[in-house]
């Protein structure tokens, strides 16, 4: 589903990420660890051809990003759902709107998936938030609104850049048991967090793969987590 | 520039959803609207300037061309049988469809202007002149000169080309400078259109990156900015093009008057040439923009 073999990729003289292979198979659940500046989510980015790896090949479903034009990529990140950190919305538009914006962007009447857009909202509790503008929701409703939003094309795969970073432990788990939820759906969901313990509450749920970037290579995180 | 149909096909048929896309507010929505507006409204001037000069042009190359006057410059007691006599010649001369002498009356006229209306132009050694219209085939000049030096010796052609080449020259050069004003019109038309449409575009770097993540492509992105502007740009031309229409109304008439200042303006069908000013103006923005938005979402990859 997305290969990455012998990848690397420099930035500013530097080379950041070294010599990483890794496959994300499908319905496969994974989290990727490591401290801050490890390039977590540089990862996340070359992972959805919002980055090209200066050396090696990413594959993306069986094809290689280099060989992508701007469509392809567009079609690409539809497949892929990605939830960052600092989630980012049209500000001017209300909540639902935000949402349904895949949908909006790919040419599908938003109005002829009303039904799924309200049961996805309810999904992820905002139900009663649809019209609010974004700059009204708090952190973890904004997360939330995010998620719905990854998965409103029913994406392959679903990318999360720190999806718990601003949020608290209670609605960390929220955001958590949705991801798990969405796994269980037979999606493939990679995890980018420095939150230990929200690895160890979704491995009691999930046969979950860690993978730790150090040293710019990445390892399989042992039994320590 | 090449000319992208399916862009203006979708402009065309338009998309509302695309549309709240963009964020409906900005300078650069009041700037768009303002510069299209004092363009469009330039641009009927520029018309009215330059379709006022080719009928200026045209009369004056048309009317002139077709007429001659010939002086008869003689004593006294001579000037009435060698205008007979120049009468004569012309009424055997090919080319020449009709010929007659002004009458006192008429050539006290022409002179009252700079020496009143009370002028008695026996106390003047005043010219007889005589008007000659040509026929549709023309005669030839210099062969009617020969013909009135040897039988009127006192008759001197003015076939008018001496001074109407010039003032036909002037009026063409008028008009072309009306095209030329309209062609800079259209340029800093589609500047300004690309000077709001960049900042719009840098202004709204993280709605394009929200709308990349979520999968949108270049040429979505692009549309809806693209038919933003270009409706903003029709908007504000259509106003200034009907506040133009209105001022050229409100020029004082030409009356019986055929001066070129009281003929500037649009006459019969040419009113409607300044409603293509809006046509042209929104097409102008449409390439602008999609220009500017082709290059601005390079920039921003």
């Amino acid at each position: 589903m997305i290969d990455l073999e012998n990848v690397a990729y420099s930035y500013g003289g530097g080379e950041l990420l070294s010599d990483i292979s890794v496959k994300l198979a499908p319905g496969s659940f994974h989290f990727l660890t490591g401290p801050s500046g490890a390039g977590k989510t540089t990862f996340l980015k070359l992972c959805y051809g919002a980055l090209l790896p200066t050396a090696g090949h990413v594959r993306v479903f069986d094809a290689d990003v280099r060989g992508l034009d701007r469509d392809d990529v567009a079609n690409v990140r539809r497949k892929i759902g990605v939830v960052h950190q600092d989630v980012q919305f049209l500000d001017h538009l209300p909540v639902a709107d935000n949402i349904a914006l895949p949908l909006t962007v790919s040419g599908k009447a938003a109005d002829a998936h009303s039904a799924d857009l309200s049961e996805l909202m309810q999904w992820v509790g905002l139900t009663n938030r649809a019209a609010a503008l974004p700059p009204e929701l708090s952190g973890g409703e904004r997360q939330r609104a995010a998620v719905a939003r990854a998965v409103i094309m029913s994406p392959d795969v679903v990318l999360a850049d720190e999806p718990t970073g601003n949020i608290d432990w209670e609605m960390s788990q929220r955001i958590l048991k949705l991801l798990l939820e969405l796994n269980k759906m037979g999606k493939t969901v990679l995890i980018a967090t420095h939150d230990l313990s929200l690895i160890r509450a979704a491995k009691a749920e999930v046969q979950a793969r860690v993978l730790r970037i150090s040293n710019r290579r990445i390892q399989l995180a042992g039994a320590d987590l | 520039m090449k000319v992208d149909f399916k862009l203006v096909g979708a402009l065309i048929a338009g998309d509302r959803q695309a549309d709240r896309i963009v964020p409906p507010t900005g300078f650069t929505a009041q700037l768009t609207l303002f510069a299209a507006g004092a363009m469009a409204f330039l641009a009927v001037f520029a018309l009215a300037l330059s379709l006022a000069a080719g009928r200026l042009a045209e009369r004056w190359g048309d009317e002139l061309a077709r007429t001659s006057t010939i002086r008869i410059v003689a004593p006294v007691g001579q000037v009435g049988a060698q205008t007979d006599a120049a009468l004569a010649v012309l009424s055997t001369t090919a080319g020449v469809a009709s010929a007659r002498a002004l009458t006192d009356e008429e050539q006290e006229a022409l002179l009252a202007p700079w020496f009143g209306a009370d002028l008695q132009l026996d106390s003047l050694p005043v010219p007889r002149l005589i008007e000659v219209i040509e026929a549709a085939s023309g005669f030839d000049a210099n062969g009617l000169r020969l013909r009135l030096s040897a039988e009127v010796p006192g008759a001197f052609l003015d076939d008018h080309t001496r001074w109407r080449a010039p003032l036909v020259e002037a009026a063409s050069r008028l008009r072309l400078l009306g095209w030329v004003a309209l062609l800079l019109i259209a340029a800093a038309v589609a500047a300004m259109v690309t000077l709001a449409a960049n900042a719009a575009l840098a202004a709204n770097a993280q709605v394009i990156a929200v709308l990349r993540l979520v999968g949108a492509t270049d040429r979505y992105i692009s549309q809806a900015f693209v038919r933003r502007f270009t409706l903003r740009a029709l908007v504000g031309s259509v106003i200034g093009m009907v506040l133009g229409m209105i001022s050229v109304v409100l020029l004082p008439s030409s009356g019986d008057a055929s001066g070129f200042l009281t003929g500037f303006g649009f006459q019969g069908m040419s009113w409607l040439v300044p409603l293509f000013v809006p046509v042209l103006t929104a097409g102008v923005a449409l390439m602008a923009t999609a220009f500017a938005s082709r290059r601005a979402l390079e920039a921003l990859s």
